[in-house]
């Protein structure tokens, strides 16, 4: 329901895509339904039709209900769009300011092809990580839509991007903005000064990379002053003691080899491709650097979202459902407005299964809620085999241990560190073992007391980032020769790269100017060349470029 | 608390920049896609928006990514009777997606890429490779001019479209209708006073007294009656119309013999379109009347004037005959502006072509707005193509074109769109 499908492929699952609400009644998705004999009047007006006053009124039943529960959020800033600029919106990966490129065309008109014929629906809202944070409401939405999505967004997702380490690590919701309009500011002027086609060349070439230009570990910071004093003082400290040396006595062994070791260049493999390119390519224009920087910059904003689906959706569904259900426990929910948002919160936690039409990967917000709520439950009502499996959970304050569980994981460890046997037991989870080597499938495991930890390592690693990409890596620049570049594929489990990777190494070879090779290392140990992408050394001033391809036998 | 915004009043189109560098970008494809709805479009209905589709996989944005193959471990949910070590047999599919069997009801979108173009879009793509000048696209594409016309009047308007004459006859209706009783009554009062012996006479009378108030009273009131009053304006009203407003029949003759091969049908359906196009523009309402004919001429549907051949010889004078009677029995020239066009590969019987240029000159060309003749081939000029040279020579409203590749078909035309003026002004 935020703005990362488009960054991690996945449709938007609070689309109105979810197939008929009967496969699922309510109390698989573990929903209490409210008694039908409560009193009928509300203090908060019912009805379908959202006012602005109205939107006003919600908005400060559910902030005052997300404060007593404890959630730290940013201001928010609650838009009301049209169904057109939500697809603009959509174009953009949700963001306000883009610059311009044919890709977000594309993705536009694919959005509203699908949209007119009536294939899919549009996203309830969008909500962007930024300060204030930015919630996009669709001006179609029903009052208790509009309710539904302002707790779910405006609070949930808010909180979350405000307290996950990832967030807090990589992204800075206040400048988020600004540095949109730059990139858009700066981008045009560059078409003006170099032409529309030399910078679409260079941004095709760099959104190939872009998955592959984020920091996975912070960088050193730059050392201060006080700092550079001290290493000055060491390196001083160490060029007198090889001064020293000269006047040894004792003779030196000829142990070391007599030719000088072959300097290589990185000196450690680089995985950042695009920080790589952007730094040591000889060839690119100082404004080409600089877009790889703002392609890499936008890359790595959306990089923590991209780690955390399930926990940041189950997060804000678990807010919504929570939030909703104690305002109607208070008395200001009309009975028609609750069963309205229940009817979209069931439709959002639908999880077919994987033998079903509609089945299209584990549902985010199916799974993270699950697994919060089960989380909950092991705080409130644990049993013998949770006290066992959450010693230290099980029976906690369930605020506590949600808070803590929601700002220090991403999705691989808080499955890993969280997944009970209960929600695998309900969402009758199994391990499929796929080897083209044996001509069947194998079960790997499945929710029983053996196949628990498999599954649940299995699970974890599927939503690992090095698991979903493959591991790429630049090994080696050719720097006295002919300037190649080399990048080798770190296989995994047998599995090669799909077949596109000769495009993208096309865009490499644009940027970095010279021959780009690729090598695979097998789990084996051996290193085989791959594809080689050569490039006729440009002169100086030249057009870009012809790029000559030449697969290696 | 929450700020709350309206944003619905924003520009839209925030992407209107993108979706052009991607139809910038993927020219080619997209006009090919054009070109192939543009085949399957009846002559009428080209200017219409459309849906088209171009190959997903010229579109691709590549990344690195995962292929299939190797080894795998995937967690799927909704286990309903697995246990550990169960042996499954592969799915058709190749089983490499997640499950199997989600796999393709959505099998269209997987190697084509759908999307609508706008009418104007779609006619610059239509336009593109037929080399027409910027003026004839902008007169093509553009919707139709509305012209204000007179309707009648109304109460309210501006100043300056006061109806004055309207004003006055409608104050002077007022005038009347009020004072037409009071004036009935003068009378009567005038005609007892000169029976009772004229106004000097018995002024103390009480009668005489009566009658004389009454009468000034009358006078005053009939003096009060307003000359003008708002009630009275009129204003000139007016309303948009089309601005075109005649009716034009176009007939479209084509030689189906089989040397006219698929390719030549093809330019021959863009220069019909484009004719049309152009009569759109100028004429309220069109009728296209198709005749096809190799030695006889048959009237036929838009669907079977293109798409079945038959073979023989050429006769084109049984098509021109043809059209001659049908625009006798079902046109009657002082309603309709008769177009004929004209395409064919220029094979005509040796023996035929001087027939044809007698009924042209005789018969047929006197009846028409104009004709356009375009010979589709790449060889040498035809007997038909020579005697119609002569026809050009004498009458104006011929024009000729040979057609080589799409680009010639506008050139046959110009002709006709720099008379356009004329082609108004007859209408």
């Amino acid at each position: 329901m935020d703005s990362n499908e488009q960054a991690s492929g996945q449709r938007p699952a609070v689309s109105v895509q979810v197939p008929s609400p009967g496969s699922q009644d309510l109390e698989d998705a573990g929903i209490t339904v409210p008694a039908l004999n409560r009193r009928s009047t509300a203090a908060l007006p019912g009805g379908s039709e959202w006012s602005f006053g109205l939107v006003e009124r919600y908005d400060r039943e559910i902030a005052r209900v997300a404060e007593s529960c404890g959630l730290d959020t940013f201001p928010n800033q609650i838009e009301i769009i049209s169904a057109e600029q939500m697809m603009d919106a959509y174009a953009s990966n949700g963001m306000p300011i883009g610059y311009y490129h044919w890709s977000f065309g594309k993705r536009f008109l694919a959005t509203e092809q699908t949209y007119k014929r009536g294939r899919m629906g549009l996203a309830y809202e969008i909500v962007i990580n930024s300060n204030p944070c930015i919630a996009y409401l669709l001006e179609e939405n029903t009052m208790p839509m509009q309710a539904l999505v302002i707790a779910h967004a405006s609070y949930g997702h808010n909180s979350f991007f405000k307290g996950n380490y990832l967030f807090r690590t990589w992204t800075q919701p206040d400048a988020i903005i600004d540095y949109l309009l730059f990139a858009r500011q700066y981008l045009a002027e560059c078409e003006q000064r170099h032409g529309e086609e030399e910078v679409e060349r260079t941004l095709d070439a760099c959104h190939a990379l872009a998955n592959f230009g984020v920091d996975r570990y912070k960088r050193p910071a730059k050392r201060s002053l006080a700092q550079e004093k001290l290493r000055l003082k060491d390196r001083e400290e160490h060029l007198q003691l090889q001064v020293n040396e000269l006047w040894r006595t004792l003779p030196s062994r000829q142990t070391e080899s007599a030719e000088p070791k072959e300097q290589r260049f990185p000196a450690e493999p680089q995985e950042n491709l695009l920080y790589f390119l952007e730094k040591h390519a000889p060839l690119l224009e100082p404004w080409q650097r600089e877009i790889a920087r703002i392609v890499r910059k936008l890359a790595q904003y959306f990089y923590p979202q991209r780690q955390t689906q399930v926990m940041n959706e189950g997060w804000a569904t678990f807010w919504h459902y929570t939030i909703v259900q104690t305002l109607y426990e208070e008395g200001l929910l009309a009975d028609s407005l609750m069963f309205e948002v229940l009817h979209s919160h069931t439709n959002v936690l639908t999880q077919p299964g994987f033998d079903s039409p509609h089945y299209s990967g584990i549902n985010p917000y199916a799974l993270g809620f699950a697994m919060y709520r089960d989380i909950r439950r092991i705080c409130e009502e644990p049993t013998d085999e949770d006290r066992r499996w959450f010693p230290d959970a099980a029976g906690s304050d369930w605020r506590r241990t949600l808070d803590f569980a929601m700002r220090n994981f991403k999705d691989e460890s808080f499955i890993q560190q969280f997944l009970s046997p209960k929600v695998m037991r309900d969402f009758r989870l199994f391990c499929l073992i796929d080897d083209d080597d044996q001509p069947h499938l194998q079960v790997g495991a499945i929710h029983d007391d053996a196949g628990y930890r498999l599954l649940r390592n299995t699970l974890a690693e599927q939503y690992g980032l090095g698991e979903r990409e493959p591991n790429i890596q630049v090994v080696n620049v050719d720097v006295r020769g002919d300037r190649s570049l080399t990048l080798r594929h770190y296989r995994h489990d047998r599995r090669p790269l799909a077949p596109m990777y000769q495009e993208v190494l096309r865009h490499l070879a644009y940027l970095w100017g010279f021959t780009v090779r690729l090598e695979t290392a097998n789990e084996d140990g051996s290193i085989v060349p791959t594809h080689e992408c050569r490039v006729e050394k440009r002169r100086f001033g030249a057009l870009p470029p012809s790029l000559l391809l030449r697969n290696l036998p | 608390m929450a700020d709350i915004i309206d944003r619905r009043e924003n520009p839209r189109h925030k992407s209107a920049v993108n979706q052009q560098r991607f139809l910038r970008r993927y020219r080619a494809q997209v006009r090919e896609a054009v070109a192939h709805a543009v085949s399957g479009r009846k002559i009428a209905e080209a200017d219409r928006d459309a849906s088209i589709s171009i190959p997903a996989r010229d579109i691709k944005e590549p990344v690195f990514s995962h292929g299939t193959g190797g080894r795998r471990e995937i967690v799927l949910p909704g286990n309903k009777e697995y246990v550990t070590g169960d042996a499954i047999q592969r799915p058709p599919s190749g089983g490499a997606g997640a499950g199997g069997s989600g796999a393709s009801q959505d099998g269209e979108a997987e190697d084509s890429f759908r999307f609508r173009l706008s009418r104007e879009e779609f006619l610059d793509f239509f336009f593109e490779d037929m080399a027409l000048p910027d003026l004839v696209k902008t007169q093509l594409t553009a919707v139709p001019h509305h012209r204000r016309v007179r309707a009648g009047y109304r109460t309210d308007g501006t100043p300056s479209s006061l109806a004055v004459v309207r004003t006055m006859r409608e104050s002077l209706a007022r005038r009347i209708a009020f004072s037409a009783t009071a004036i009935a009554r003068l009378r009567e009062i005038n005609e007892a006073l000169d029976l009772l012996g004229g106004e000097a006479a018995e002024s103390s009378n009480a009668e005489v007294a009566e009658l004389l108030r009454e009468r000034a009273e009358l006078r005053s009131r009939i003096a009060r009656i307003p000359f003008i009053d708002t009630f009275d304006l009129r204003y000139r009203n007016r309303v948009t119309q089309p601005m075109p407003v005649a009716q034009a029949v176009m007939f479209c003759v084509m030689d189906v013999s089989a040397s006219m091969d698929e390719a030549r049908k093809d330019l021959a359906k863009r220069f019909f379109i484009l004719l049309h196009l152009f009569l759109k523009r100028h004429y309220e309402r069109i009728e296209v009347v198709f005749i096809r004919h190799h030695t006889a001429a048959k009237l036929v549907d838009e669907e079977e004037f293109f798409h079945s051949t038959e073979s023989g010889g050429t006769r084109v004078s049984s098509a021109l005959e043809m059209t001659i009677r049908e625009i006798k029995e079902h046109f009657p020239l002082d309603q309709w502006n008769v177009y004929v066009a004209q395409a064919s590969d220029g094979d005509n019987l040796e023996s035929d072509s001087p027939k044809c240029r007698e009924i042209l000159l005789n018969e047929l060309l006197p009846m028409l707005q104009y004709m356009v003749y375009v010979e589709i081939t790449t060889g040498e000029p035809q007997n038909l193509w020579v005697q119609y040279e002569q026809v050009r020579a004498l009458r104006p409203n011929l024009a000729l074109g040979r057609i080589r590749d799409r680009a010639d078909i506008y050139p046959a035309l110009r002709d006709l769109f720099a008379r356009k003026e004329r082609a108004r002004t007859v209408a």
